[in-house]
């Protein structure tokens, strides 16, 4: 179990926000502890905020990929946010290229495009949280008049 | 830890824990002679791949970080040492993207492009040491 | 025979400290012409003379030996500090070459021989070599600072909408400033919180690989991060030479000019640009 890094509910989502320098072990931990709790609380995407973060090698891009890919398969979307310019310039030279992973400046950003994929793959049980309005679930044309969820 | 009064610190690396320190450190170290953000974090990374290699492939080793001088300009020199294995086919190793298992091979290739200077010595059967260093600007 | 030597300095050096600072004092003001204070001086001497007296009671007359880091140390901060201020390096070699007189003064009336001189006058000797070069690499650093901020200065990251930044570079680029100016760029993203760049690069006449591969670089720096980086106003020369290399420059989006990137970065933020059908008088 991961204790150094705190997995927190945010809406339909979970934020995983990393403050410490972690060790491998600490990292697998971490990403188990995802899979599960994606599963546990039905949620919809996952965060991950570096903002804190001062280096990125390939352990913890590799884990990024992984949780991403994961997170797909459990039908959920994954944002990392908050990069710092250093970081990206020596994943850039480090050769590592996050494939996968959505990032986004910070985490107002990444919670909109979170909002976004999310609203692009509904399912049964987000629309029977919409009370008052009907949506097509299948959807050919793929013309779908929803609102945007991000503005409720 | 041991630090000598010349500046040569001397890491193990036995644990996950220990990568950890040799990260830290150099970053300290890195701050200490005022190398840019960027650099310190491209040494830091470069680091961390070595490090977590001396751990994983060679079993167990040390670190040693110290600071050099060379035409008025002062760098980091970082010594990753392990008695391991050894690397068999170099020029295999260092190609980007080649991994003997489980890795994603880019931590050689990618640590060699992240510093100014870069030598490994290794030996089958011996082990294998990799130097790198990183000049302020 | 070198142990003895550093005896006797040493002994010269603890002997009367009082004396040999006020002489050194004396010596390296008429030097200065009241250009550095003399509580400064002051201060700065009796720091030295401790040092120098652990240096040699450690290290001998070998300046490399370890017991010497405080020396170089303190030496490195006078330079540093002088070559901030204007002084020229003779001006600050001097001041140690001054403890000279103060040596051969109290060697002369402790009785000792043209040995112990000697030995001394290579010493202050090595000292002021010492201070010559911790001041000229104090000066290389001064004037890369000042490069480094005349760069920053002649390279500004402008917001050109809520949104979307620039930076139109201008003039040769070579290595150096392109990853000054990628940096500060990327950084610009972060504080602003705009998820378009544009590179304009009209103004530059010709780019090597290196250049070229660190614009590229860029923009997927900038996009690891969350941001479109789009590169307008590349020059016919410069297409040629980025073709010719090789390089590849894959689905980055290029724009002929610096307008069509921001109508390109405006779009992709969802803000549409249309011509106003009637009115406004033209
Ligand atoms: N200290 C070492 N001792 C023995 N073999 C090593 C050592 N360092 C690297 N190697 C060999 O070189 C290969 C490439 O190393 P590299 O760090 O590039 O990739 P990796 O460690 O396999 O994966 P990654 O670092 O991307 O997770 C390794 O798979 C390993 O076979
Ligand atoms: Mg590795």
């Amino acid at each position: 179990m991961s204790q150094q890094v705190p997995v927190l509910r945010l809406g339909n989502a979970l934020l995983v926000s990393i403050q410490v320098d972690l060790q491998d072990d600490d990292v697998l931990a971490l990403q188990e502890e995802l899979a599960e709790r994606i599963v546990a609380t039905g949620a919809r995407g996952v965060i991950i905020d570096i903002s804190a973060v001062d280096i990125v090698d390939s352990f913890i891009g590799r884990m990024f990929s992984s949780i991403a890919a994961l997170s797909r398969v459990l039908d959920a979307e994954t944002v990392v946010v908050g990069m710092r310019p250093a970081v990206a310039i020596t994943l850039v030279e480090l050769g590592l290229s996050l494939d996968g992973v959505r990032t986004a400046l910070d985490l107002e950003k990444g919670r909109a495009i979170l909002d976004r994929l999310i609203a692009d793959r509904r399912t049964v049980r987000d629309i029977a949280q919409d009370d008052d309005e009907f949506v097509p679930i299948d959807d050919p044309a793929g013309e779908r008049h929803q609102p945007d969820p991000s503005r409720r | 830890m041991s630090t000598s009064a010349t500046g040569v610190d001397e890491l193990p690396i036995s644990s996950g824990d220990d990568v950890v320190r040799v990260r830290q450190l150099v970053r300290t170290r890195a701050q200490g002679i005022r190398l840019s953000l960027v650099d310190q974090t491209k040494l830091v990374t470069a680091a961390s791949e070595l490090a977590r290699n001396t751990l994983v492939h060679g079993g167990s080793g040390t670190a040693r970080i110290e600071v050099v001088q060379r035409a008025g300009r002062s760098g980091i020199r970082a010594v990753f040492s392990d008695e391991g294995p050894g690397i068999p086919d170099l020029d295999l190793a260092l190609t980007a993207g080649w991994t003997s298992g489980g890795g994603l091979g880019l931590g050689l290739s990618g640590a060699k492009r992240l510093v100014d200077e870069f030598d490994i010595d290794t030996e089958v059967g011996r082990g294998t040491s990799v130097t790198v260093v990183k000049w302020s600007r | 025979m070198a142990e003895n030597d550093g005896q006797h300095l040493l002994g010269l050096l603890l002997q009367d400290e009082q004396a040999l600072l006020e002489r050194w004092l004396r010596d390296a003001a008429v030097h200065l012409q009241g250009r550095a204070s003399s509580a400064e001086l002051e201060r700065a001497f009796r720091d030295l003379l401790t040092a120098l007296a652990k240096g040699v009671s450690g290290g001998g007359l070998d300046l490399d030996h370890e017991a010497y880091g405080e020396v170089r140390a303190l030496l490195s901060e006078l330079s540093r500090d002088r070559a901030r201020r204007g002084f020229t390096p003779s001006e600050t070699a001097v001041s140690v070459f001054s403890l000279k007189g103060a040596l051969f003064d109290l060697a002369a009336r402790a009785g000792q021989g043209t040995d112990a001189i000697l030995v001394a006058s290579r010493w202050v000797d090595a000292l002021g070599l010492l201070t010559f070069d911790s001041y000229v690499r104090a000066r290389e650093e001064v004037i890369a600072e000042q490069s480094e901020q005349l760069m920053e200065l002649s390279t500004p990251v402008v917001k050109l909408w809520e949104g979307v930044v620039a930076v139109p570079l201008i003039g040769t680029l070579d290595s150096a400033r392109t990853q000054i100016v990628m940096e500060k760029l990327l950084q610009t993203l972060v504080d602003t919180g705009s998820e378009h760049a544009i590179i304009d690069i009209t103004g530059v006449p010709a780019v090597d690989t290196e250049v070229a591969q660190h614009l590229l670089k860029t923009v997927v720096a900038a996009r690891l991060m969350g941001a479109e980086c789009t590169i307008s106003g590349i020059r016919p020369q410069i297409a040629q030479t980025i073709v010719a290399l090789g390089i590849e420059f894959g689905d980055i989006p290029t724009k002929a000019n610096l307008a069509d990137a921001l109508l390109h970065a405006l779009r992709g933020s969802g803000v549409e640009v249309v011509r106003r059908r009637s009115g406004g008088g033209r």
